[in-house]
């Protein structure tokens, strides 16, 4: 309220930063080097969007109609010019990228620090709670522990194994990315479905006596195992 | 400190307008001020069992959406001083009940009441999901066979995903209550045992109603169960059941039909 009755004098404040940019450096002649961008555009489409770039202009040497058809050719190709740098700033329409000078090469990694960022995921889910009937729990990356029973309804999806601490009684399907180590366990076998690595078996498949008892599931080549454990 | 009790199932036919109107009228003759609310818009039945039909002017739909204000809405019961009835529509569809809406009229009953019952619908849809919201307690009734049991692990799983609390990072309270449960059915092995309920729903135990005439024969006559014959079987179970929501200790058996001599030498009639 205050503000909009007192006007303040906004104060123009300049930070300094520094951004990292693709650097091009056409060669002569200019049309060949244009047909190997296209070479780069044909292989992976959606390579420079949205990465403004910077042309080096010093191992060429261009007339003003010479860089502006240069600029309307990558303009074309939906390369956004940001700066040019390497050519005498006379050269330059007001219309053209500004003139940049002092750049500093540096190395781009993009890749690196999200390697970084995978690796500090965990592997493993932990549920506390049962899982109850039609709730769905997926966790391709991994384990899946859960303390509790899982209903009948309820769907347990995992990359890795999956332990379960109660009884199994709706649907477990681990090793879903082709993990066919991955194993099921269970306190209490009463599950409607059990998957490994997409190969299964439905409640009727599953030895009745086994039923009610703390179970394991594994694959052996083909076929799905169940036996009793301990 | 006024609470939201939503009666719930998931399942259609278990009792749960019959246990809404049998647990408030029971809760209304402790003493609390209560109100049990319709949310089967479209197919209401709690006006029926509540013996109220005839006095509905105003309903829930019409306080949603401001056409009526709530007074002019609730219902008093004819019986008990400090029992109301807030009435569903049977004209509209649960399309009507919109959270905004639904959420005003929670706030302002719980401004005038100590109990805020609401009485679902069966399905997991709009209706049933409005009622269950703003709740802070829930009575998940369930019958002694696979299919209720399972559908109530349904429910359950809802209240602890889908209500207002949930969603805040807090606890919905919720209770089993086992509704036409026949001792003698369950001893023969035709039942679910209690125990193997409890098991699956990894849920306390709020009581044991006992499979009865008594209940027909009440909602037939419009009247709670609770007071309609408070010394029968199925009334003492939901007394007791009321006292344990009030946060009372009370011994959890399976109220019988006191039979008389001559009821157990002439048991059934020959075909």
């Amino acid at each position: 309220m205050e503000a909009a009755v007192k006007p303040q004098r906004q104060m123009v404040r300049l930070r300094g930063r520094s951004y990292v940019a693709f650097v091009f450096t056409p060669t002569v002649p200019v049309q060949d080097w244009l047909h190997e961008i296209d070479a780069t555009i044909a292989r992976s489409p959606g390579f420079f969007a949205g990465r403004p770039v910077v042309i080096d202009l010093s191992s060429v040497d261009l007339s003003q109609s010479g860089i502006g058809h240069l600029l309307t050719s990558l303009q074309d190709r939906n390369i956004r010019v940001l700066g040019i740098e390497g050519v005498e700033e006379a050269r330059l329409t007001a219309m053209m990228p500004p003139l940049l000078s002092g750049g500093r090469s540096c190395v781009v990694e993009p890749s690196a620090p999200k390697k970084a960022e995978a690796k500090a995921k965990p592997t493993s889910l932990l549920l506390e709670n049962p899982v109850r009937s039609g709730q769905t729990v997926i966790f391709p990356e991994g384990d899946v522990t859960i303390l509790g029973s899982v209903g009948s309804g309820a769907e347990v999806v995992a990359g890795g194994s999956i332990h379960v601490y109660g009884a199994l009684r709706g649907r477990a399907m681990a090793g879903v990315n082709g993990h066919t180590s991955a194993r099921i366990y269970c306190q209490k076998i009463e599950a409607e479905l059990l998957a490994i690595d997409g190969f299964y078996q439905t409640a009727d498949d599953i030895d009745a006596a086994l039923r009610g008892k703390p179970a394991q599931a594994f694959l052996q080549g083909n076929t799905m195992r169940i036996t009793a454990l301990n | 400190m006024a609470k939201v009790l939503v009666v719930t199932s998931g399942k259609g036919g278990v009792g749960k307008t019959t246990t809404t109107a049998a647990l408030g009228a029971a809760l209304a003759q402790r003493g609390d001020k209560v109100v049990v609310v319709d949310f089967d818009v479209g197919l209401r039945n709690l006006d029926l069992v509540m013996g109220a039909e005839r006095r509905v002017v105003f309903d829930l739909i019409n306080v949603v959406q401001g056409v009526a204000k709530l007074p002019q809405a609730l219902i008093k019961d004819k019986r008990l001083e400090n029992l109301w009835l807030l009435p569903a529509s049977q004209t509209r569809d649960k399309d009507a009940l919109t959270e905004e809406g639904v959420g005003k009229v929670i706030d302002e009953l719980r401004a005038r009441f100590d109990w805020v019952i609401c009485d679902s619908p069966a399905g997991i849809e709009r209706g049933a999901s409005m009622a269950m919201r703003f709740a802070d307690e829930a009575v998940v009734v369930t019958n002694p066979e696979v299919s209720s049991v399972r559908d109530s692990d349904r429910i359950i799983g809802m209240l602890d995903s889908k209500t207002v609390r949930a969603e805040k990072g807090e606890r919905v309270e919720k209770h089993i209550l086992i509704t036409r449960y026949d001792p003698s059915r369950a001893a023969r092995g035709e039942m679910l045992t209690i125990e193997d309920i409890l098991e699956i729903l990894a849920t306390p135990l709020l009581g044991i109603i006992p499979e009865s005439q008594d209940v027909l024969r009440a909602s037939n006559v419009g009247t709670p169960v609770t007071l309609s014959n408070a010394d029968g079987a199925p009334a003492r179970a939901y007394i007791d059941a009321a006292r344990r929501l009030c946060g009372d200790t009370v011994p959890m058996q399976v109220p019988t039909e006191r039979k008389g001599f001559m009821d157990r030498l002439l048991r059934r009639r020959a075909a």
